[in-house]
């Protein structure tokens, strides 16, 4: 039985991002069980490829590259390593410093899908002859064009593919939409792929120890400034460098004076401009409207005028509902109860509930 | 299916072949002083002996190895320490810029680790070494050499070295100079005596034997320190048990090869033109990359440009076409070519170049593939464009 998600007609030629993960592999193996003519493909992200002795996790090991390749030997299909590192680094890690350095929190996966799988790779693989893309990603998207979330909630990659335009999902596959990680382990085993028990890569893949305000601090080197109370203006704490915060960070502070009523105090805002780190009591944080950059609409026609639907505002974050409106460049939410820690450099994406899964309408950056 | 990738490695010829077969049943370590072991001692010197009359050395200079890595990294690395021990001022090492990783890196690894101090001889638009570049190289505190290397033919562009000049030319000085033959047994004459080389390396798996044995052959003036410690065997310069399946095997073939080298040239060089006619006509812009008269009778090698080499790669072999970019690092990128940027080639060039190698088996129907393939091929791949940042 294939499963649904493979909703492309059978036959195409299909390029498979294989990271050496046992999610890339399960989807590839499906796609080819489809029907389709599978090609593998690994990315060479990291400009010196580590091993896991040397200290590396995530996608840029030799160890996944090796892990890829034996995924592909197992179910027969071709199998090349692409060299992405140099357009990784612009598009994506060069992008991340930059958007710390400018006081956003960027999410680097959803760059990656958005600049490297789904735009540098998917262009190459179309101009090679090739129809679609297929990844790992638990995200349904179905005959329809739609884009769901995955079956298993907790899994759900949604978010992190809401980005997407409708001609970069015309050109996707997610075969794994309809099943559980559990579900996708099980197959592994089944289908005789080694990886099948490979731990899941949660860190930023080209962070190598996990410590991402230790890699800023290399790149953008040490600030100090004042950490100011957004009450009264006064400086309560220094820190060396604006960019290590995170809005609705509160751990790490390591505030000179407790607040007066004695209440934790949160990350409200950063100011690159004075190097300022404006901290305040949980409610400050609390915002009702969100405003974004960048469009994309992918659930139907730009709508022409507000949507009732629901907005996530990071990656493994809770729904709100919201009224959205589209304007020109722009995106409005307004959100039906007020959100805490909601961080410019993320995306709001908005999905409309739905009983076969809540379907991606549109997205957009969360601007300042 | 077309093969065209004889120069990674080559078919088995079949006489190599029944050779392996019939002495891997055979047992006797060639070290022991029963029958069985005088028996496998017997097939490795006769082997020897084989090896030695093919390439024109003495049976005493044939030093059997596991293939052209080890050998090249005993020559290198062997030479400069004994030489070195023999005279301390000898620090010095002399390479090409177009030298196969195992020369390279095992010079690179001395000049890190050893302190030796490496030049590198540059080439010219054709990937040449010129006996005038030595000379100027030598100028100088030549009594400071140790050891100079530089491969008689390249494995990427097929360009052919002009070794015995090289040689000519450290023998004015007193200065032991290894070759990486890999690449030119059985494809062109190599006569070990008459080039004047005081070291070379060869391997099996380029000339039908199998992969995993191959020889050091050494004057045997040349001190030598052993890499491998151990037994004692091979002079004491390789300790290990000896292959004896796969020296026979590896012997048989080298033979073989050395014998039909002539006729095997001609009609393999008679295919490549023609490979290389059509290659042209197909597709105009094709640049030939080595010397055009002096180079292996099997290689072609092309920059398409604005294609990636890995591209091309990906779309013949697709169409059941197998050919190379040259060489991968360990996580499977390909690298740009160090030989085509020491030719001058800019990067776009080196990452645009795709090599195609013929062999005992070829045919022309391999090359007919190949034409029919290509042209498509080559217009994907231009349209993908390259792999790089469009900044
Ligand atoms: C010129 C040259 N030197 C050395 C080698 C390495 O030989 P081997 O594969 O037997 O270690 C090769 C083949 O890859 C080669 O082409």
């Amino acid at each position: 039985m294939v499963p649904d998600g493979v909703g492309k007609v059978v036959g195409v030629r299909v390029l498979a991002a294989m990271s050496g993960g046992v999610d890339s592999a399960v989807a590839a193996a499906r796609a080819a069980e489809a029907g389709h003519d599978v090609t593998g493909v690994h990315l060479a992200l990291a400009r010196n490829p580590q091993t896991y002795r040397t200290g590396a996790r995530g996608c840029c090991t030799l160890e996944d590259s090796r892990d890829a390749r034996r995924a592909a030997d197992v179910l027969g299909i071709p199998f090349y390593v692409w060299d992405m590192a140099e357009r990784f680094q612009a598009d994506v890690v060069d992008d991340f410093v930059a958007e710390y350095a400018a006081g956003r929190t960027p999410n680097p996966c959803l760059r990656c899908n958005e600049k490297i799988k789904f735009a540098a790779v998917l262009d190459r693989a179309v101009a090679l002859g090739f129809d679609a893309v297929v990844t790992g990603h638990h995200a349904r998207l179905g005959a329809d064009g739609l884009l769901r979330r995955s079956v298993d909630l907790a899994k759900d990659q949604s978010y992190v593919l809401g980005v997407l335009t409708r001609e970069q999902l015309s050109r996707s596959m997610f075969p794994l939409g309809d099943s559980t990680k559990t579900q996708v382990r099980a197959e592994a085993t089944r289908r005789g792929l080694a990886v099948a028990d490979k731990p899941d890569s949660h860190d930023i893949c080209f962070v190598a120890d996990g410590d991402t305000r230790g890699f800023l601090a290399q790149r953008l080197g040490t600030a100090p400034g004042d950490v100011v109370d957004d009450a009264t203006g006064e400086v309560v704490g220094r820190h060396t460098g604006a960019y290590a915060y995170t809005v609705g960070q509160r751990r790490g502070l390591h505030l000179d004076r407790p607040a007066p009523d004695g209440r934790p105090r949160y990350v409200l805002s950063i100011t690159p401009k004075t190097n300022t780190v404006t901290v305040g009591p949980a409610e400050a944080l609390a915002v009702s409207q969100v405003q974004g950059r960048r469009p994309v609409w992918i659930g139907g026609p730009r709508p022409a005028d507000p949507v009732e639907c629901e907005v996530q505002l990071r990656a493994h974050g809770n729904v709100v509902s919201a009224t959205v409106a589209v304007t020109g460049d722009g995106l409005r939410a307004e959100l039906h109860q007020p959100v805490r820690g909601v961080a410019a450099g993320q995306a709001i994406v908005a999905y409309r509930p739905d009983p076969a899964g809540d379907i991606v309408l549109g997205s957009a950056t969360i601007a300042a | 299916m077309a093969y065209l990738d004889h120069a990674a490695t080559t078919p088995m010829l079949d006489v190599a072949l029944e050779a392996y077969v019939a002495t891997a049943r055979e047992v006797g370590n060639a070290s022991a002083l029963h029958g069985a072991g005088r028996q496998a001692r017997r097939r490795v010197e006769e082997s020897r002996e084989r090896v030695a009359a093919a390439l024109g050395a003495r049976p005493a200079e044939v030093i059997f190895t596991g293939g052209g890595t080890e050998s090249d990294n005993l020559a290198v690395k062997g030479i400069f320490w004994a030489r070195r021990s023999a005279d301390p001022r000898r620090t010095r090492v002399v390479s090409s810029a177009v030298e196969h990783h195992a020369v390279l890196d095992a010079v690179d690894w001395l000049a890190a680790q050893e302190g030796a101090e490496a030049s590198w001889l540059p080439v010219d638009a054709l990937g040449r070494v010129t006996p005038q570049r030595l000379r100027a190289e030598l100028a100088t505190a030549a009594d400071q050499v140790a050891v100079i290397t530089t491969m008689w033919a390249s494995n990427e562009v097929g360009t052919v070295q002009p070794v015995a000049e090289l040689a000519a030319v450290a023998a004015e000085h007193g200065v032991p100079l290894h070759t990486d033959a890999v690449q030119a047994v059985g494809q062109v004459a190599v006569d070990f005596a008459a080039s004047g080389v005081s070291a070379l390396t060869v391997t099996g798996h380029k000339l039908g034997g199998p992969a995993g044995v191959g020889a050091l052959v050494l004057a045997r003036d040349v001190a030598v320190t052993p890499l491998l410690h151990g037994g004692g065997q091979e002079r004491d310069v390789r300790s290990g048990t000896l292959d004896t399946a796969g020296i026979v095997a590896f012997a048989v073939a080298l033979e073989t090869a050395v014998r039909h080298q002539q006729q095997y040239a001609a009609r393999v060089a008679a295919l490549r033109d023609d490979l290389v006619t059509r290659v042209r006509q197909a597709v105009p812009e094709a640049v030939l990359n080595g010397d055009p008269n002096d180079r292996l009778p099997g290689n072609a090698h092309f920059s398409f440009p604005g294609c990636a080499g890995d591209a091309l790669l990906l779309l013949l072999d697709a169409q059941g076409i197998a050919c190379s970019t040259g060489s991968a690092c360990s996580a499977g990128v390909a690298q740009p070519s160090h030989v085509l940027l020491a030719m001058g080639a800019d990067s776009a060039r080196a990452g645009s170049s795709l090599r195609f190698t013929l062999g005992h088996t070829s045919t022309s129907a391999e090359v007919d593939a190949l034409i029919a393939a290509l042209p498509e091929a080559v217009d994907r791949a231009r349209r993908a464009g390259g792999l790089r940042a469009s900044r």
